[in-house]
């Protein structure tokens, strides 16, 4: 059976990829009739939109747990093989470089709108008739803080909070790799020290995002009042649910430390983690720079 | 090669909806994709009805917008994309002699999300047609530009938007699979540059799947917001601009048309090699043009939109840019053309559909190379010609393939060859169909007939009349291969396939038995 290690391993038949998928018919279905139901764009008359997308999310986090956990035995079991470590790894890459790409379609949409529809819609270029005929008193300037419609909004500094964030995260990159280097040395005890450091920073910097949009509704930056601050929440809220999911894939794979899951050779679960947070650090100074700096 | 220890495969319901195996799951998604093709085929066939006699026939204009687009959205993403990745499943493994693919429980996610996905969209279209009220299914196009889908869009909107984002999760996942599989799961010696080049355009075209599935997963997100949250993406009064979907949208959509046809390149030079008894010349061209058509496809997406407004500049741009394109696709079908130079050729089906698709598919391309040409565009576009343009790269290309396919490894697959009597008819049918479907749309195009109306001025009623006939005619065609596929994978009935079912073809799939055991390359092959 020495053979049997050294062949790739493919699982048994499994219920979960099937139950994933009806989970997301659920948060498809209950999604988009819990929007309609409390916005008022279409009349949807039903009650249930909620009820619908709740059990979607447990299902889906029932789901996900059950599935990983059979991953965990595997592991644990020895099935895994080099090969398969590579497999993982790999397919961890793409899935971020997907992820890279959603994040692009929003920044393409902020320099477009930046660079050329704002100046357009100014009179910039052959566009002085479309200023003239459309909205003569709209004027171009970035952060858009009249829209042509006349609904007024404010902008979002950057030496404040969100000079902080980033500080914040910067530091987490750091204590996380801190921790990366003590897991390649089989420290466990720093392992545990630094990885918590990470995830109380990941947790103040979630706390101070969710004050920053307190504060910006405060001062009059909202979601519905032209395309600056629609650009602003998109993006910061994407980046911050996706902040959100890596400091739970962190908070899982500290748990996983704590019960000794990992060695120095078999942590891929860990390093996944890992870069996914690094990944959100390096959108997060993207952001900084294009939505509240420049 | 043949391998003893062979697991027994499950069975019952379980096998089909718990599957971690490389050939059920491609199974499922052929399947799916050819159910997806019929019912795509039925709202065309709506489309035909209503467009057989000037004047409204059968179905209100707002019906017949609601046809128009989900016919398309079901085409290309139920039925094309899945069946290339359906074939992608079978082959990639047996291609490169890997035991499975690498991530076999994701891979049987991304199957079962599309039927997920299209239940929300057929239901759309099934809702409109027989519910109570006749709620409108998406009626935008399937390009479903900003504002019609966002300040117009209908309630189904919402449900469509959602269901894009499964479709995307799904396309993600398996364009993941893929590549993970073709760089880390090949047998010892396949170096990469003597993976056969269906290998190799699905591991370029999974790429572009990864870089612009999350594209569109952007656009549809500002969508929703759009409607609902009070943003302004593509409101012009907030400072946004429906032109901005457009070029989201392309930014993707070009791409994804070079995701339709990048596997039918592999295809094809897999088959026609086989059937002219020498090998693909230019291989390693082959694999470069591949490369740089799917680089290209990404600077050439505002082709779609010259008449739209741009700067000269960049209209300019777009221009170069596209009909740099025709160079590397030309490069191919040199190649194919080539590989037949002096071939000893012979023409069982698998072998018609591609040559068929070579002459077909040039046929769209050079279209395609007139549509590139902005001023010449501003005339044709959102005409019939851009409609015979992409059905014929489309349809007689991607498609085709798909049929060439289907005939040249069916026998893997099933053990037993296909029956040739109908083969035969299928094909003959279907090209003769599809010529006199889309040939006569490029002189209606060109006399400016516009594309997307349920209506038309009296002078286009006799192309109208006899483009119905090649609809309905091809439709009734394609009932010929379910036959065909009916009979060799549940009769199975039909000659007993060898392994190598043809005479000598390349390839590690040959040296399995036919039809492939459950699991194949346990052990993996050396490849010399
Ligand atoms: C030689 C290569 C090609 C060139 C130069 C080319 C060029 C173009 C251009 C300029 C348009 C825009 C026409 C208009 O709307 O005014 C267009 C439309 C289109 N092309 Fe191509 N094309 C090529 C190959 C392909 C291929 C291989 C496919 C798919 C397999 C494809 C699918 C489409 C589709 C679906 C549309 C219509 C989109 C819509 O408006 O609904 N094209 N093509
Ligand atoms: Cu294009």
């Amino acid at each position: 059976m020495a053979e049997k290690t050294t062949q790739y391993y493919v699982p048994e038949s499994s219920p979960w990829p099937l139950m994933g998928s009806i989970g997301l018919l659920l948060l498809a279905v209950g999604g988009a009739n819990f929007i309609q139901q409390h916005t008022d764009k279409v009349q949807n008359d039903g009650k249930l939109g909620g009820v619908i997308l709740a059990i979607g999310v447990l299902w889906m986090i029932g789901v996900m747990f059950m599935w990983w956990r059979d991953t965990v035995k595997e592991s644990l079991g020895g099935l895994h093989s080099h090969q398969m470590d590579r497999s993982y790894r790999q397919g961890m890459i793409w899935f971020i470089f997907s992820e890279v790409m959603f994040f692009g379609a929003f920044f393409g949409a902020l320099f477009y709108t930046r660079w050329l529809i704002v100046p357009w819609l100014g009179g910039a270029g052959s566009n002085a008739m479309t200023h003239e005929l459309l909205w003569p008193n709209f004027q171009a300037m970035w952060p858009l803080l009249v829209a042509p419609d006349g609904r007024t909004t404010a902008a979002m500094g950057a030496w404040g909070l969100p000079a902080i964030n980033t500080a914040i995260l910067l530091t987490s990159s750091i204590t996380l790799t801190i921790a990366h280097h003590a897991l390649l040395a089989n420290q466990r005890g720093k392992v545990i020290a630094f990885q918590a450091a990470t995830i109380v920073l990941a947790v103040i910097f979630l706390g101070l995002q969710a004050l920053e949009y307190v504060h910006a509704y405060h001062m009059g930056l909202t979601i519905d009042a032209g395309i600056y601050g629609s650009l602003f929440f998109l993006m910061t809220g994407f980046h911050g649910a996706h902040v959100f999911l890596g400091t739970i894939f962190m908070i899982v794979t500290f748990l996983r430390v704590l019960k000794g899951h990992y060695t120095p050779e078999n942590h891929f679960a860990w390093e996944a983690a890992a870069w996914y947070w690094h990944f959100v650090d390096v959108v997060w100074l993207f952001l900084f720079v294009a939505v509240y700096w420049l | 090669m043949a391998d003893h220890h062979e697991h027994h495969a499950p069975t019952g319901l379980k096998r089909w909806l718990f599957s971690t195996n490389h050939k059920d799951i491609g199974s499922l998604y052929l399947w799916f994709s050819f159910i997806m093709f019929l019912i795509g085929g039925l709202l065309a066939m709506v489309i035909r009805t209503e467009l057989l006699y000037p004047g409204m026939q059968v179905v209100d204009p707002d019906f017949f917008n609601q046809m128009t687009t989900t016919h398309g959205l079901i085409m290309v993403f139920g039925a094309v994309m899945p069946a290339f990745v359906g074939l992608a499943n079978w082959m990639i493994p047996l291609m490169i002699g890997a035991p499975d693919m690498a991530l076999p429980r994701m891979n049987n996610w991304s199957f079962w999300i599309l039927p997920a996905a299209f239940a929300i969209l057929v239901s759309s279209v099934l809702m409109s047609a027989f519910g109570p009220g006749h709620p409108q299914a998406p009626n935008f196009g399937w390009t479903f530009y900003a504002p019609l889908s966002t300040t117009y869009g209908p309630a189904s909107t919402d449900f469509f938007i959602l269901s894009v984002h499964m479709m995307g999760i799904s396309s993600i996942m398996g364009a993941i699979n893929v590549i993970v599989t073709v760089l880390n799961m090949r047998a010892p010696g396949m170096t990469m540059m003597k993976m056969p080049l269906f290998v190799w355009t699905w591991l370029i075209t999974a790429f572009l799947l990864i870089a612009v599935m999350p594209v569109l997963a952007g656009a549809v997100t500002m969508m929703l917001t759009d409607r609902h949250f009070g943003t302004s993406f593509f409101n012009a009064a907030g400072g946004g601009d429906p032109v901005l979907f457009q070029h989201i949208f392309w930014f993707f959509g070009h791409p994804e048309v070079y995701i339709m046809i990048l596997p039918a390149f592999g295809v094809v030079s897999a088959i026609i090699p086989t059937f002219a008894r020498k090998p693909l010349f230019g291989y390693a061209s082959m694999v470069y043009a591949t490369g740089s058509i799917a680089l290209l496809s990404f600077v050439v997406w505002a082709h779609h939109m010259f008449a739209v407004g741009m700067p000269l500049a960049g209209m300019l741009f777009f221009m170069y840019m596209t009909m740099l394109i025709s160079v590397p696709t030309g490069v191919k079908v040199f190649n194919w053309v080539a590989t037949m130079w002096r071939g000893s050729l012979t023409f069982e089906l698998p072998m018609k559909w591609a040559i068929a698709f070579v002459i077909l598919f040039t046929i769209g391309g050079l279209s395609g190379l007139m549509l590139a040409i902005t001023p010449a565009d501003i005339q044709y576009h959102d005409s019939y010609f851009v409609v015979a343009h992409f059905h014929y790269v489309l349809v007689s290309g991607a498609i085709f393939s798909m049929f060439a396919a289907v005939y040249y490894w069916l026998p893997k697959w099933t053990g037993v060859m296909y029956d040739k009597f109908w083969g035969e008819v299928h094909f003959w049918s279907s090209l003769l169909s599809v010529n006199l479907l889309f040939f006569p749309m490029h002189f209606v195009g060109l006399a400016g007939m516009p594309r997307r109306y349920a209506d038309y001025a009296l002078q286009f009623a006799d192309y109208n009349f006899w483009i119905s006939i090649g609809g309905f005619w091809f439709g009734i065609s394609q009932l010929f291969l379910l036959w065909v596929l009916i009979k060799a994978c549940f009769l199975k009935k039909g000659e007993k396939a060898t392994a190598e079912v043809w005479e000598n073809p390349e390839g590690l799939e040959w040296t399995v038995p036919s039809p492939a055991p459950f699991h194949t390359f346990d052990t993996p092959p050396v490849v010399k």
